[in-house]
């Protein structure tokens, strides 16, 4: 294990440290459990040495043949395609793989064809706009952060949109005539602050109704009175971040609930109480870390780490490396699942939070393996990188808000 | 994906159902209509490799949109496009506006729509569609043993679990819920889902106020402990029934936990008992009766679990437990700050900024 901290660097003997034999028993108890993931031992001699390698080069040519085409198997993503582009741009950025200018322009283009002539964007060309695919495509243009991806949105159209499923009681539906769950409140927020369309009045009531989705585990429901859930929690306390009041969510249990979710022999995190570890929550649950470490900063905690985030680190990057990794590229749920842009995308994120401890002004890397493993940090609220949420925000914030015009308003 | 019967059967009642190898364009049916192709652009992203009737089925799907035609072929088409994308929102949203504009059978629909939850149960538009159909028909009569169903094939089916506490909520079914709760229970007391939905029906009916619900329902969670001591789902639900009013409220509980420690002891019983003492420190603020001594007594053993957990019990989280272990300490000031001992390793950086 390498760890830096101030430039320094600092090997420790990995092999005779009690966390190899917790390594070594973690693995066996996953792999051959599991029978499909033997042969990454037999193939793949870093694994055997428990110095596991993070396959770049195997993950990069995955993401960038998806990015021009997707198999008939994809038809059932046909109504997500921006989140297609979010997915692979975001892990070639973790990646630090460049993205060629002319493949970003045509993002850029395709995306443009996905925005609704009515505001938002859609899940292809000709469908219908709904929040997901809207959060989507906006992060996607932020990362490509060029002027061209800038320019595709329309601001003032996205504002109409984001008025046409906001509901009364302060959720939000995820498209006009469709279901209502805590995305969305995360969705709209997200777009409305990168892009600078932002007003208190849009949120009305929208924390309370986050807040009410907090339940008797800690953690964060899809509607009121639902079991708590990693991916809707993550939406929850993201958007609360967002709209500056996370402080009045009980962080206290809901950090008992979210820590409680690491399994102790896997290291990666499941998605609910007692069920199966799942890479993806690599991100949606471990991502709630720094968020809450942030919070509870503001809140005047004193014993917070300055080093560490309050989950085992080591052992998430073990899970990932070890268990979630195809041989022939792109990550996955568990040993035994298939491949895809989805699972590879929120693998690499967890993986990156696993890494990074801390922000621009303090930051401590945790890097498991190789120093070439190591990913580039990600934005915990937004998971894009952090950069490119700054370069968005100074672009947008020099545009003055659309005023929303509607008689009822 | 075979085609569901009720889907084939809804076609064949209108257009000349196309076989496998024959597109639309071949149909005389459809030969007023052009279709439109997938507006993708010059230089293509994330290009999907459609199958041929994909591609043909969604060619007219478009056209039919760009026109609003609101007819029963373009209802029958909704059905095809369905089945080759269940996740088309877009499509699903057309159908409601056509079994509307053409008054169709909504009895037909929801033996349709149930069809297709029974093959497709984790897609959000299916659940979502047979809710705006339960709403129209204003007729919730056969939606908890439908639930029921898929829950004996998925008993942790988040969008069948959500259906359901609509439908309870909505119509107020609640009278049977707490005993399918408990059936649920029998067959897996891990369900975490069925332990939610026992504290969704008692917070909406008894409520958790009442002294003698609250020992049944701490009977009934020390009975499960007894069976399956491992079991986070139960010890989870006794400390979310009980930390509004206090952990240290019901009278005995700490003294039957401790009981339980000899024989059944588990990480969750140890961070209740932590929970429990914390609990009574903080409540000894404002109780007179508790002496110095013993709140040093209590400090001491919320500590000394603590440290317990994060060496040995838990050792994932020892991160969070030793935190918990410093941020009790200096809550309740047994040390000062200044007697801190400084965190293993810790940099002599100075203060921690998190922007």
């Amino acid at each position: 294990m390498w760890q830096r901290d101030g430039g320094q660097l600092f090997k420790k003997n990995f092999f005779f440290s009690f966390c190899v034999k917790r390594a070594v028993l973690r693995c066996l108890f996953v792999h051959f459990l599991l029978h499909s993931s033997y042969q990454l031992f037999v193939i793949n001699p870093s694994f055997l040495c428990f110095r596991p390698a993070l396959l770049r080069e195997q993950h990069y040519q995955y993401l960038k043949k998806g990015l021009r085409h997707l198999s008939d198997a994809y038809e059932c993503l046909d109504a997500s395609r921006p989140w297609l582009c979010f997915w692979i741009l975001h892990s070639l950025e973790l990646l630090e793989e460049p993205i060629p200018t002319a493949v970003a322009s045509d993002v850029c283009q395709f995306l443009a064809r996905c925005q609704s002539p009515t505001g938002g964007f859609a899940g292809g060309p000709g469908q219908h706009a709904h929040l997901a695919p809207t959060y989507a495509a906006v992060n996607a243009l932020c990362i490509i952060g060029t002027e061209e991806a800038y320019n595709v949105i329309n601001r003032e159209k996205l504002l109409d949109f984001l008025w046409s499923v906001k509901q009364p009681d302060g959720s939000f539906v995820m498209h006009v005539g469709g279901e209502v769950d805590v995305r969305s409140a995360y969705c709209a927020a997200s777009v409305a602050s990168l892009t600078n369309i932002l007003t208190p009045k849009l949120f009305e009531d929208t924390t309370n109704w986050i807040l009410s989705c907090q339940n008797w585990e800690g953690g964060l429901s899809g509607v009121p009175g639902l079991e708590a859930h990693g991916g809707y929690t993550f939406c929850g306390t993201a958007a609360l971040v967002i709209l500056g009041k996370e402080h009045m969510l009980d962080l206290k249990a809901l950090l008992r609930w979210v820590v409680s979710r690491q399994m102790r022999f896997e290291g990666g995190f499941q998605g609910r109480c007692n069920k199966l570890v799942d890479g993806c929550y690599s991100f949606w649950q471990a991502g709630l870390l720094p968020l809450l470490h942030r919070a509870l900063f503001k809140e005047g905690e004193s014993e917070l780490s300055r080093q560490r985030w309050m989950f085992e680190q080591q052992a998430l990057q073990e899970y990932i490396l070890l268990c979630c990794q195809n041989p022939a590229g792109g990550l996955l749920d568990k040993p035994g699942k298939s491949r895809d842009f989805y699972h590879t995308c929120y693998c690499l994120s967890g993986l990156s939070i696993a890494q990074h401890f801390g922000n621009m002004d303090l930051h401590h890397e945790m890097i498991l393996g190789k120093e070439e493993n190591r990913l580039a940090p990600t934005h915990p609220v937004y998971n894009i990188c952090p950069e490119k949420v700054s370069q968005a925000l100074q672009h947008f914030h020099r545009l003055v808000i659309p005023v929303f015009l509607d008689s009822n308003y | 994906m075979f085609a569901s019967a009720s889907s084939v059967k809804v076609a064949a009642l209108t257009v000349n159902t196309p076989s496998v190898n024959f597109n639309l364009k071949y149909e005389k049916e459809w030969a007023d209509l052009e279709p439109v192709p997938q507006d993708d652009g010059p230089n293509p992203v994330v290009k999907i490799a459609y199958s041929e009737k994909f591609s043909d089925v969604y060619d007219y799907f478009r056209a039919l949109l760009k026109n609003d035609e609101r007819s029963d072929r373009a209802f029958a088409l909704t059905a095809e496009a369905i089945e080759l994308n269940a996740a088309n929102y877009t499509v699903w949203h057309y159908r409601r506006v056509l079994l509307q504009a053409l008054s169709k059978d909504l009895r037909e629909e929801m033996r349709y729509i149930t069809a297709i939850i029974e093959e497709q149960p984790k897609n959000y538009q299916v659940w979502h569609h047979r809710r705006m159909v339960v709403e129209w028909l204003n007729d919730p009569s056969e939606e908890l043993e439908f639930i029921a169903d898929i829950l004996s094939q998925d008993a942790k089916n988040y969008h069948a679990w959500q259906h359901r506490q609509w439908v309870i909520q909505e119509y107020k079914l609640w009278d049977n819920e707490l005993k399918f709760v408990e059936n649920l229970l029998e067959d897996d007391v891990r369900n975490n889902s069925a332990w939610n939905q026992r504290h969704f029906v008692i917070s909406h009916t008894t409520g958790f106020s009442d002294p003698a619900i609250v020992e049944r329902e701490i009977q009934y969670c020390l009975s499960q402990i007894r069976k399956a001591p491992h079991n986070e789902s139960a010890w989870n639900y006794l400390k979310g029934m009980l930390q509004d009013r206090g952990l240290s409220s019901p009278p005995g509980l700490l003294e039957r936990v401790l009981e339980l420690k000899e024989t059944h002891c588990s990480p969750y019983l140890l961070a209740f008992l932590f929970d429990c003492y914390e609990d009574a420190l903080e409540n000894s603020n404002q109780k007179e009766n508790v002496g110095e001594e013993e709140r040093k007594d209590i400090l001491r053993k919320a500590l000394e679990i603590c440290d317990l957990l994060a060496n040995e019990k838990d050792t994932i989280r020892k991160e969070y437990w030793l935190f918990l272990g410093r941020s009790l300490e200096n809550k309740s000031g047994s040390r000062g700050p200044s007697d801190k001992p400084p965190e293993p390793s810790d940099p002599a950086s100075g203060q921690q900024e998190m922007s």
